[in-house]
């Protein structure tokens, strides 16, 4: 029999996550297994799933976003303002945003700045834009945007269809397109990337902006899901995506990363939540069964790699 | 004269001079005093946590602590509610908040270690844990901390702030671990290159534990002293010092890839911070372009301190 390869053992686990959880879920509240309780459980998936792939296309270059959540923000309050009242200029103001992005990574790799500090410092930047664009809650989302997130598909509920679509979008750009070869092999050897003859300047701005791209989705279906927003709305982000994308199989290092397995991660640490809730864990301690869950997880990673090189061995 | 220009902490100290100068102008010199007391006030307690992060950072990259702000409030709520303002028991509640922190350093480099899990992630995992911890103890209450440890975090002892003094003592007890104790020359040499270090004999997991619990029991204090300094401890006092705690490290002008640290650096970068607040506040600028100027204000910082180690 074909062994299956390590990057399908790196899925596993993060597929195994989801199902456990979902079964949980399911035990605890039967009624949850239809339409409507599918479709309130992943509700917010999919703003999530494509926070976590933007977090994703950063990590795969060797760098790290902690601006992502005060990012994804700011595009949540130019959406719920600009893009309703001057679609335009509020489009404009976006892509303004993405150019950012991708002039911040050129930047970055220009001057072999540590991603970790400018991105800190961006994260000022967008939140203060954020405050300015919208000093208090409120907006509303725009009318296609609400029509696209409330969509009700009759095969499966809006939050599941829209994240494997995602899901698979993103795996063919990143896995099997030549471009995410490129940034990938940014990610894993830089210097050999360079003597081959690509510009890792260029790779590295086209990485920022497709992260970019990936962000601004997400803060628009955001506030399709919200229907206003605030300069807080999407804080925990930062976090969230960067721990979706390590459960769901990537490595800080070395350009690593699996779309399908961020995506994964992102609705694991979802599903997290609610589990909790069902389980009646007190609120004061949901957050720190969420911290648990993650240790939890990647220590069942550690057990799988274990396996995996017995098994190589053997 | 030129030996002092390289010094890489010098830039922040400038800076910072800068920020005062041009905001005690806006007031005519009324402010001198006052300013400069609540920025030795502020500044004392970016320190505290700064030099915490500063040693784990210097650990090598993906080495960063991100429980600090939620192992302050669990330490501050803790040791708060222990004492319960009864004068005898401030010292054994200090006891507490450094146990907390032993505590808290010991398991994140457990996991770590055991689990091989990268440090962001772990610290971020923990950080859930403690906050949690600290919401079931806390339960929305504000005990107020013992008169004479409240007297103490608002006082002056000539004039300069009694927790400056200890941010002050801290600092110098940091620089002599790092540059005149073996402990110190193993954190570098670990942050320049991990296996060199394992193969030239150095205890890197022992020294790796020390670091984490270390930086664990800074933030504690921190978090004990501002829970006193502020008349109670809050669930989130400790929250804008994530991005404070790093911030000073890097623009203190310590190397982020690890290996090379700066104690004085964390200074004028804790000082500069909130001189920069407070100008802008000073000049009447809202909330919105005070987080723009500071997030600008560290990518300049950050694009200067490249130009100058990167210059041919």
């Amino acid at each position: 029999m074909r062994r299956p390869s390590s990057e399908a053992l790196r899925l596993a686990l993060p597929i195994m996550a989801l199902a456990a959880l979902l079964i949980g879920i399911f035990v605890m509240r039967p009624n949850v297994m239809s339409y409507n309780g599918l479709h309130l459980l992943f509700k917010l998936g999919i703003p999530i799933a494509l926070a976590t792939l933007a977090q994703m296309v950063i990590m795969s270059v060797n760098d790290l976003d902690l601006s992502m959540g005060s990012f994804i923000s700011f595009v949540a309050c130019v959406t719920a303002t600009w893009l309703v009242d001057a679609p335009v200029i509020g489009a404009l103001i976006l892509l303004v945003a993405i150019a950012t992005y991708a002039l911040l990574g050129m930047v970055i790799a220009y001057r072999g700045l540590p991603s970790i500090v400018v991105t800190l410092g961006m994260s000022f930047v967008w939140a203060g834009l954020a405050v300015l664009v919208l000093p208090t809650p409120g907006g509303t989302a725009p009318a296609w945007v609400t029509a696209i997130m409330s969509a009700r598909p009759a095969a499966m509920p809006m939050g599941i269809a829209g994240s494997i679509l995602i899901a698979v979008l993103a795996h063919i750009l990143i896995m099997r397109s030549s471009f995410g070869v490129l940034i990938r092999g940014v990610g894993g050897n830089e210097r050999s990337v360079a003597r081959a003859g690509w510009s890792v300047l260029w790779a590295r701005g086209a990485a920022y902006a497709t992260a970019a791209t990936f962000a601004v989705a997400a803060g628009i279906t955001l506030v399709g899901l919200m229907t206003s927003a605030d300069a807080n709305i999407a804080l925990r982000y930062t976090l969230l995506s960067i721990a979706g994308v390590i459960l769901g199989g990537g490595e800080f290092i070395g350009g690593r990363v699996s779309a399908i397995g961020a995506v994964f991660g992102a609705l694991t640490l979802l599903l997290a939540g609610s589990f909790l809730t069902f389980l009646k864990v007190s609120p004061d301690w949901q957050i720190g069964a969420q911290g648990l869950i993650l240790i939890l997880i990647l220590a069942l990673r550690l057990l799988l790699a274990r396996l995996e090189r017995n098994g190589l061995r053997a | 004269m030129s030996a002092i220009l390289r010094k890489p902490w010098l830039w922040s100290f400038v800076a910072a001079g800068t920020v005062w100068v041009v905001t005690i102008l806006a007031t005519g010199g009324a402010s001198t005093v006052g300013l400069s007391q609540a920025t030795l006030t502020f500044a004392a307690f970016s320190v505290i946590v700064g030099i915490g992060q500063m040693f784990v950072i210097t650990l090598g990259p993906g080495n960063i602590d991100l429980a600090v702000p939620s192992t302050m409030t669990l330490a501050g709520t803790m040791a708060l509610k222990y004492m319960d303002r009864v004068e005898s028991l401030v010292l054994p509640g200090l006891a507490m908040a450094i146990g907390i922190g032993v505590g808290i350093g010991v398991i994140n480099y457990i996991l770590i270690k055991a689990l091989r899990i990268p440090p962001i992630i772990t610290t971020l995992a923990m950080s859930f844990v403690i906050q949690s911890a600290a919401i079931a103890t806390n339960r929305g209450l504000r005990i107020k901390p013992p008169d004479s440890m409240a007297d103490f975090t608002i006082g002056l002892t000539f004039g300069v702030p009694n927790v400056a003094l200890v941010a002050l003592l801290i600092s110098v007890a940091a620089w002599a671990l790092l540059n005149r104790t073996v402990y110190g020359r193993w954190i570098s040499a670990i942050g320049q290159s991990l296996p060199a270090a394992r193969m030239a004999g150095i205890p890197v997991d022992g020294v790796r534990l020390a670091t984490y619990v270390l930086c664990a029991v800074l933030a504690a204090v921190c978090g004990y002293l501002l829970a006193c300094f502020s008349g109670g401890a809050a669930l989130n006092m400790g929250a804008e010092y994530l991005l404070v705690s790093i911030a000073v490290v890097v623009i203190g002008g310590t190397a982020v890839a690890g290996g090379d640290s700066n104690v004085p650096g964390i200074w004028g970068a804790s000082l500069f911070m909130f001189l920069v607040v407070s100008m802008l506040n000073t000049y009447g600028f809202g909330a919105g372009f005070r987080l723009i100027s500071t997030g600008t204000i560290i990518i300049a910082v950050i694009l200067l301190a490249s130009v100058r180690r990167y210059a041919p």
